[in-house]
C-alpha cells in the first residue's frame, strides 16, 4: 500500500473535502505530510496520519510490551500527549494469543487504547531469546519458555498474529542477526529478509487499516545495506524502518548505517529507527534523518529509580536524594514533579510500587517533550541551534560530547563548539 | 500562643479543647451508630461519616497509585492513615524539612491521621518494654520511648494520631498477666504522651486517640476503657482485636464490654479488622471507624471484591431469586480445606482469599469480557474487562495492582455507604443477607 503525500488542495468544498479524505483512507490508512524540513540537517518535521489518529513526529514511542505500559493507565498515557505506542506480537501472541485478542476487538479493544498502536513482528526476540530458536527459510522455531512447545514464527504467522492484534503499523517478520555478528550469516540474513517481506505483504489481510513497514538489514556492512535498501525500496510499503543496529555494535558503526539507510529511503515516506531511545541518539538520528524511534530504555529504567533529565539522569534511590526537597527536574511539567520532590520519592520507593510508576510517567514526559521541542525547533528553522544547546545541557564540556556524536552532526553540518 | 483555653490541672480533670465533634443521628439499640465526625482536622474543615473507613497509605501514597489515578476514584473519604513503621525512619528527612508530613508527601486537603503499626502487617510481638514500643520499618526495628513517640510525633505534623500502646497481646494464649501489662502500660504511655501533647505548640488543634486494650479479658477490656475515658482524648482506638487473634463472636462481646465503658459522643476506630463480615458485626456492637486496609489485601492476591451490598428496593431485583453460595465458592474454599459458612473462614490467615472476592487468576475468566462488577462505575470497571484483568495478572504486569485497587477501595466504600444507608432505613437484617449469604453479583 503505498503512503500518500498529501498536496494542498485547491478547491476544498465540504463535498470535495470529505470525497478525498475518503477516497485517501481508502486508498491508504497512512498519510505522510512533510511539515518542515531543516535546511541544514536531515531532519524533518512531518504529520503522520494513522487510523486512529495523526501523530506528529519526530515522536518517541514508548514500548507496551505485553499490551499495557508498566503500571500507567491508558488515561494517564494519553494525559502525557502520546499518540502511538507498542505492543510485542511475540509476548501477546504467547499471552494471551491473537484469538482472545481478536474477540476483544483487537489489542485496541483488549487494552483500550484508542490512539494509534505499532506491533513489532516478533522478530527482534530472537536475537535477544536465541537459545531457544532456530532460523530457517520457512521460520523461526521458537521453544516457548511458558509451556515448551515448539513454535514456528513464519512472516504468515506473524502477519496474522498482527492482523489479529489490528495494529495500526506492523512489522515484517526480518531475519534479525546481532549487529555484533560479521560474515556469511549477515547476508543471508538480509537475502532472507527481503524475501519474507514479500510474504508478508502477500500475507497481510487487511492492508486497507493495517500498514506494513519494511525492516532494512544489512548489519554493519555498507555494501549489504545498500543493496537492503533498492531491492526493498522497491515494494509498495508505506513505510519503512531501519533495523540490525541498536544492538551494542560500535556507535561509530551505528550511526553510519543509519545516515546510509536515510540516504537511499524516499523522502515521502516515514523512517522508524527501531530501538534507538537515549537522548543523544534520539537528537542526533533526528538530524540523520529519522522520523520514529521506540524503545524499553525510559520505561524500563525508571523502574529502577533512574529519572531521565535535560543533563542526563538521576538516580533517585541514592542517598543523595535523601533529603533534596526539589522535584526530579524543576522546569518539568508532568505530574510527578508538579507534585513530589526527590526525598520524597526517594523514601517511596522503601514503601510502595508507586514509586516507580511516579518515575516511568516523569520519563515518558522527558521523551515526549523532547521530542515536541525538536519538533518545533525544526519547525521555527532552529534546529541546529537547538542541537547545541542541548548538547551543552548534556555534557559538563564539550570535551565530553561523544564522538561519534560530534562526527555523525558534522556529517550533516552542524558543528559543536 | 495558645487560642483556646484550657483548665491547667491534674490530666485527669482537664477539659479538653473544642475538637471533632460526633453527631450522631441514629443509635440503634445494641451499640449501632450512623452519625458524622465533624470539624476534623486542624482547620476544623472536614468531616467523616460513621460507620466509615480511613483511606489506606504507605507512606501517604495509597499502594499502587499516584494522583491522577487516586481521584479517579470519586468516594474517597477525607481522612489519609499513615504508620510510624514506614515513616519513623524518615525523621531525619523529616526534620530537615520542618513542614510536616503532609506537605513532604504532597497530600492536600486531606486529614491525616497516624497510627503506630500498619495494620496490613503483623508485627513480630515480644519487644515492648515498659518504656518502649517497637515499629518495623525497611531497615528493621525502631524503638520508641513515649518522649521519641512524641518527637516523632511533632515532626510529622499530622491532623490526629493514636496515643503509644502495647498491643501486643493479639496472640493466642496470652497470660492474663501479660495482658494487665499491656493494660498498665497503654495507660502510662498515654499519660505521658498527654503530658506532652499540652504542652506542645506544634501539636496545637491535633487531636489524640486514647489506645484501649485488654487481649481477650472481659474484665482487662472493661478496666482499660474505663480508666483510657477518663483522659482528656478525643476518641478511642480498640486494639488487639485484629483479625484472626479472635473469633467475631469473642470479638463482639469484647466490644461490647468496652463501649459500656466509653462516652457516646467520642468515636470509636477499631485497629485491624476490615473484613466486611466482621465490619457489620462490629458496627453493630457500636464501632465507628475502620482502618481501610482490606481492600489492599485482595489486591495483592490479584482479586476483585465483589461482594453483594445492594438493599435498594428496586422491584426488577424483587424478583430475581439471589444466586445460591455458588459450587464456584464451593470449589474454591474446599481448595483451601474449608466448608464452613462464609464469613468464618480461615482465621488465621490474612493473606487467604475470603468469600467476598474473586480471583482473578483464575483461567475461567480467560475470556470473560463483562467488567469485573457490573454497575459498579469505577475507572477499571468503566474501561477494562475481568479478561484483561487476567492476561494482567498471568503476565505479573504492574497495571494489575493499580486497576484491581481503584476497583477494590471503591467497592469497598461504596460498602461503607450502603451500611449507613441500611442503619438510617433499618436495613441491617436485608444488607447482612446480601452480604453474607448471597454470593457474587453476576457471573
Amino acid at each position: 500500500m503505498a503512503a500518500t503525500v498529501e498536496h494542498v488542495m485547491v478547491s476544498s468544498t465540504p463535498e470535495n473535502s470529505m470525497s478525498l479524505k475518503k477516497a485517501l483512507s481508502a486508498a491508504s490508512p497512512l498519510t505522510l505530510r512533510i511539515i518542515a524540513e531543516c535546511p541544514v540537517t536531515k531532519a524533518r518535521a512531518c504529520d503522520l496520519t494513522l487510523p486512529h489518529c495523526t501523530v506528529n513526529t519526530p515522536v518517541f514511542m514508548p514500548v507496551g510490551t505485553q499490551g499495557t505500559l508498566k503500571g500507567i493507565t491508558v488515561d494517564q498515557l494519553e494525559s502525557l500527549g502520546c499518540q502511538i505506542c507498542l505492543g510485542n506480537t511475540y509476548h501477546l501472541g504467547m499471552r494471551p494469543g491473537p484469538d482472545l485478542i481478536e474477540k476483544a476487538k483487537g489489542l485496541h479493544g483488549f487494552m483500550n487504547w484508542k490512539r494509534n498502536l505499532l506491533t513489532d513482528s516478533g522478530g527482534f526476540q530472537m536475537v535477544s531469546l536465541v537459545e531457544l530458536s532456530e532460523v530457517t527459510e520457512e521460520g523461526v522455531n521458537f521453544r516457548s519458555p511458558y509451556d515448551g512447545k515448539e513454535i514456528l514464527l513464519s512472516p504468515e504467522k506473524s502477519i496474522s498474529i498482527q492482523n489479529s492484534l489490528g495494529s495500526d503499523i506492523m512489522m515484517q517478520l526480518d531475519d534479525v542477526v546481532s549487529s555484533t555478528v560479521k560474515g556469511p550469516r549477515v547476508e543471508e540474513a538480509m537475502h532472507r529478509s527481503i524475501r519474507w517481506l514479500d510474504r508478508c505483504i502477500a500475507a497481510n489481510k487487511n492492508p486497507d487499516k493495517q500498514n506494513l513497514f519494511a525492516i532494512i538489514q544489512g548489519g554493519l556492512d555498507a555494501e549489504l545495506r545498500k543493496a537492503c535498501l533498492k531491492e526493498m525500496t522497491l515494494r509498495d510499503v508505506p513505510g519503512f524502518a531501519i533495523g540490525g543496529l541498536s544492538g551494542g555494535e560500535e556507535k561509530n558503526d551505528f550511526w553510519r548505517m543509519v545516515t546510509l539507510s536515510t540516504d537511499h529511503l524516499p523522502r515521502e515516506k516515514p523512517r522508524y529507527l527501531m530501538g534507538v531511545g537515549y537522548a543523544v541518539d534520539l537528537v542526533v538520528c533526528v538530524a540523520l534523518g529519522c522520523d520514529m524511534f521506540d524503545c524499553v530504555f525510559p520505561t524500563r529504567t525508571a523502574r529502577f529509580g533512574s529519572a531521565l533529565v535535560p543533563w542526563g539522569s538521576l538516580q533517585v534511590k541514592q542517598k543523595q536524594y535523601a533529603k533534596d526537597f526539589l522535584p526530579i527536574d524543576p522546569d518539568c511539567n508532568c505530574p510527578t514533579c508538579k507534585r513530589h520532590s526527590r526525598a520524597y520519592l526517594h523514601a517511596l520507593f522503601k514503601s510502595d510500587t508507586a514509586a516507580m510508576h511516579h518515575v516511568t510517567i516523569h520519563n515518558i514526559a522527558y521523551q515526549l517533550s523532547l521530542m515536541r521541542s525538536v519538533r518545533q525547533s525544526i519547525i521555527e528553522g532552529r534546529f541546529p541551534e537547538f542541537i547545541r544547546t542541548f548538547m551543552k545541557r548534556m555534557f559538563p564540556s564539550p570535551d565530553d560530547y561523544p564522538g561519534w556524536a560530534v562526527d555523525a552532526l558534522a556529517s550533516v553540518n552542524v558543528t559543536l563548539d | 500562643m495558645r487560642t483556646l483555653f484550657k483548665l491547667r490541672r491534674s490530666t485527669e480533670n482537664l477539659i479538653p479543647s473544642t475538637g471533632m465533634k460526633l453527631e450522631l443521628s441514629r443509635v440503634i439499640q445494641g451499640g449501632a451508630r450512623l452519625g458524622v465526625l465533624q470539624e476534623i482536622g486542624r482547620t476544623r474543615q472536614h468531616s467523616l461519616k460513621v460507620p466509615g473507613c480511613l483511606l489506606y497509605t504507605h507512606f501517604g501514597t495509597v499502594p499502587h497509585l499516584t494522583q491522577d489515578t487516586l481521584q479517579t476514584i470519586s468516594t474517597l473519604p477525607s481522612v489519609t492513615q499513615v504508620t510510624l513503621s514506614n515513616i519513623a525512619e524518615h525523621q531525619e528527612v523529616l526534620e530537615e524539612f520542618k513542614e510536616g508530613f503532609k506537605k513532604f508527601a504532597g497530600l492536600h486537603n486531606t486529614v491525616l491521621y497516624c497510627s503506630l503499626h500498619d495494620p496490613a502487617t503483623r508485627s513480630p510481638t515480644g519487644y515492648a518494654t515498659n518504656k518502649t514500643v517497637s515499629v518495623w520499618g525497611s531497615g528493621g526495628r525502631i524503638e520508641l520511648t513515649a518522649s521519641k513517640f512524641m518527637v516523632l510525633l511533632k515532626t510529622v505534623k499530622p491532623d490526629w494520631y493514636q496515643s503509644m500502646a502495647d498491643g501486643e497481646t493479639w496472640p493466642t494464649n496470652t497470660s492474663r498477666k501479660r495482658i494487665r501489662k499491656s493494660v498498665d502500660r497503654t495507660l502510662a504511655y498515654l499519660d505521658e504522651c498527654l503530658l506532652v501533647h499540652q504542652k506542645s505548640q506544634d501539636l496545637d488543634g491535633v487531636e489524640l486517640f486514647g489506645v484501649v486494650e485488654g487481649g481477650d479479658v472481659m474484665e482487662e477490656r472493661e478496666r482499660s476503657a474505663r480508666e483510657t475515658a477518663k483522659r482528656p482524648v478525643a476518641g478511642f482506638c480498640l486494639d488487639g482485636l485484629q483479625t484472626g487473634s479472635v473469633d467475631q463472636a469473642l470479638r463482639t462481646q469484647l466490644i461490647t464490654s468496652m463501649t459500656k465503658e466509653l462516652p457516646e459522643d467520642k468515636p470509636r476506630l477499631l485497629q485491624g479488622v476490615g473484613r466486611p463480615d466482621e465490619v457489620l458485626a462490629c458496627v453493630e456492637a457500636g464501632v465507628d471507624l475502620f482502618e481501610g486496609f482490606f481492600p489492599f489485601q485482595v489486591t495483592e492476591r490479584g482479586c476483585a471484591l465483589c461482594f453483594n451490598y445492594d438493599i435498594s428496593p428496586d422491584p426488577e431485583r424483587a424478583g430475581r431469586a439471589p444466586q445460591t453460595v455458588l459450587e464456584l465458592n464451593e470449589e474454591e474454599r474446599s481448595a483451601g480445606g474449608d466448608k464452613q459458612p462464609k464469613g468464618d473462614l480461615n482465621c488465621e490467615d490474612q493473606t487467604q482469599m475470603t468469600s467476598f472476592e474473586m480471583n482473578l487468576k483464575d483461567k475461567r475468566y480467560g475470556d470473560d469480557f463483562k467488567p469485573l462488577v457490573e454497575g459498579c462505575g469505577c475507572y477499571c470497571c468503566r474501561n477494562h474487562q475481568r479478561a484483561y484483568l487476567h492476561h494482567l495478572l498471568v503476565t505479573n504486569e504492574l497495571l494489575a495492582g493499580v486497576l484491581l485497587m481503584i476497583h477494590n477501595i471503591t467497592h469497598y466504600q461504596n460498602f461503607f455507604g450502603a451500611v449507613r444507608e441500611a442503619l438510617g432505613a433499618d436495613k441491617m437484617d436485608l444488607l447482612k443477607r446480601r452480604v453474607l449469604v448471597e454470593s457474587r453479583n453476576s457471573d
